[in-house]
């Protein structure tokens, strides 16, 4: 292990490590902590200036009920769960089967087909923006939720496939080859033989996609407007407008649309981490 | 081998890639043609289009804030590149076994979980002249306070070390995941070899940090060049334009109050997708050298 570990060290040395851990964990969150701690401030607080000491009195009902009533904040939220879990269904069910195809299938073009995916995934978004408006607009699907959830399920299919061939390529190959021998179907081997051997994968990837569909702000501005379908990031933008100098209403609405990205990643935090190492970090 | 069963094996991959190539030849593919085709145009989105051939390119050539936006993309670039040694040094911090270290790694990586807008307002208001943190730690030092995000000189200084935050904790994830696979026989073998604290980072420990740092290098450089939602959020791309890069520039040029000139949005995408494939070149490449190794 690398640094030694610091048992092995003189006992002093330990003691440091463990007294400086919190002192770091506290400096590296503090913008985060601030911005806890604002949620809960009284009105009073912010025109007193009382930005960052203790709260005088602790609002966090008055505030947190007052971005449900006084803004459309619930729903926004509303509209990130509909775009984002369309999404990561449409993007994990697509990418099972390009991923399939291009793992275990040998056919001239399947390197061709795969690279398109990993570099389309790594386009600038802007080179896409003003075509892919003009497609949604075109179809009549500008300003639905369902036109910007078809763009990203579209988008995220690169990235997925990128990491759903590479963890089927590292699945035994013997497996598939006995079922062949066995008689058994392509499309039931899908199924029934690698798709069961493909829920860590699958688990990885549905959290991941969860958090980057859900903190999507360039695509809700340029597909969406309005709180009737836009999500949280493009509402925490609008309602930062219309908030102005009302810090305890803006940090309350940030600490919101952030529970469910930070929710989804401690719940499934080793699938999270083995989405974002692309696989290829073991 | 019956022939049905070869013919089924030549046919099922097109089936299972015909749903997802679909979507992503209509959305992702095509539109990038698509733009570069716009680029040639004067468009404002919804009427004609009038054909002005290199017109938008020569435009681009003469504009100031075309030049500010391309030297700010290098600025982020530059400077984002901070995150992977940060990442690198967090994470080796990190690399102990004391009780509650998991959750303190966790609590680590939060920045990189929530969304950029959330970010951007943390910190446009850390940076806050007259109460942000930042201000109140430097008045009190007995300086005058600083108006990062209205001061042309600092203001996409400020924003980069903004996106710094969330940057640095997703290269620290990767390189404690890639310390964990280091081989400890070597390490002990270089201890034995009086090799220690650098020396032992620099010659065994980084060689095999090889991938983790490779892929660091890669969203790094993907998340500088994509630089949109920070600027958006904290400057609108202010202030008099000085934190624009070119994605932004993009935007404002083609959706914003200042007119739909899609042609010349879409030239300037181009010019971002352009410095972009050198690095989704060099991906490639290595990918197929790794795939020929296989």
């Amino acid at each position: 292990m690398f640094p030694a570990p610091i048992d092995r060290r003189p006992a002093a040395v330990g003691v440091a490590y463990r007294t400086a851990l919190p002192i770091a964990l506290l400096l590296w969150l503090l913008p985060l902590l601030a911005v806890a701690l604002t949620s809960i401030r009284s009105a009073g607080d912010i025109t007193a200036g009382n930005y960052w000491g203790w709260p005088t009195t602790i609002n966090i009902v008055e505030n947190y009920t007052a971005i449900f009533e006084n803004t459309p904040i619930g729903k926004y939220i509303l509209n990130s769960f509909k775009v984002t879990i369309p999404t990561v269904i449409g993007a994990v069910a697509l990418s099972c089967m390009t991923g399939f195809a291009l793992a275990v299938y040998r056919f001239r073009a399947n390197l061709l087909v795969f690279f398109m995916f990993v570099a389309g995934n790594f386009v600038p978004f802007q080179i896409l923006m003003v075509p892919v408006r003009d497609l949604t607009l075109q179809m009549g699907l500008y300003n639905t939720i369902t036109g910007l959830a078809l763009f990203h399920i579209a988008f995220q299919t690169g990235f997925c496939t990128l990491f759903m061939r590479n963890f089927i390529r590292a699945l035994p190959r013997e497996l598939i080859e006995a079922a062949r021998v066995e008689g058994v179907s392509e499309i039931r081997i899908f199924w029934f033989v690698v798709l069961p051997l493909m829920k860590p994968a699958i688990a990885a990837l549905s959290v991941l996609i969860f958090t980057f569909i859900w903190n999507d702000y360039f695509w809700a501005t340029v597909l969406t407007q309005g709180s009737d379908t836009q999500p949280i990031t493009a509402g925490l933008y609008s309602l930062n407008g219309q908030w102005v100098a009302a810090w305890h209403l803006v940090s309350a609405g940030s600490i919101v649309a952030a529970i469910p990205p930070v929710a989804m990643f401690f719940l499934m935090q080793r699938h999270f981490i083995a989405g974002l190492t692309l696989g290829a970090v073991k | 081998m019956s022939i049905p069963a070869i013919n089924q094996r030549t046919l099922a991959p097109w089936i299972f890639l015909a749903p997802g190539v679909l979507f992503f030849l209509v959305y992702v593919i095509v539109p990038i043609f698509q733009s570069m085709e716009i680029s040639f145009y004067a468009w404002d989105g919804l009427g004609e289009r009038t054909w002005v051939g290199t017109g938008n390119y020569v435009e681009l050539m003469d504009d100031e804030a075309f030049y500010t936006s391309l030297k700010n993309n290098v600025i982020w670039l530059v400077l984002y590149m901070l995150a992977i040694p940060a990442g690198l040094f967090i994470a080796l911090f990190l690399n102990q076994t004391v009780w509650g270290i998991r959750l303190y790694k966790s609590l680590f990586f939060f920045p990189f979980v929530i969304s950029q807008v959330v970010v951007g307002l943390v910190f446009s208001w850390f940076y806050d002249p007259s109460y942000g943190l930042m201000n109140v730690i430097i008045t009190s030092l007995g300086f005058d306070a600083i108006p990062v995000l209205a001061d042309e000189r600092y203001v996409t200084y400020g924003i980069i070390a903004a996106g710094l935050w969330p940057q640095t904790a997703y290269c620290m994830i990767l390189y404690l995941t890639g310390l964990n696979a280091v081989d400890p026989e070597q390490i002990e073998a270089g201890r034995l070899d009086n090799a220690r604290g650098w020396r032992m980072l620099w010659y065994v420990v980084l060689p095999q940090l090889k991938p983790a740092t490779f892929i660091a290098v890669v969203v790094t450089v993907i998340g500088a060049l994509r630089s949109f939602d920070l600027i958006s959020i904290m400057t609108d791309g202010g202030p008099w334009g000085s934190s624009r890069v070119l994605a932004f520039y993009m935007y404002e040029q083609a959706f914003s109050e200042y007119g739909f000139r899609m042609g010349y949005g879409a030239a300037i995408a181009v010019v971002l997708f352009l410095i972009m494939i050198i690095y989704i070149s060099a991906f490639l490449y290595k990918m197929y050298r790794d795939e020929r190794d296989l």
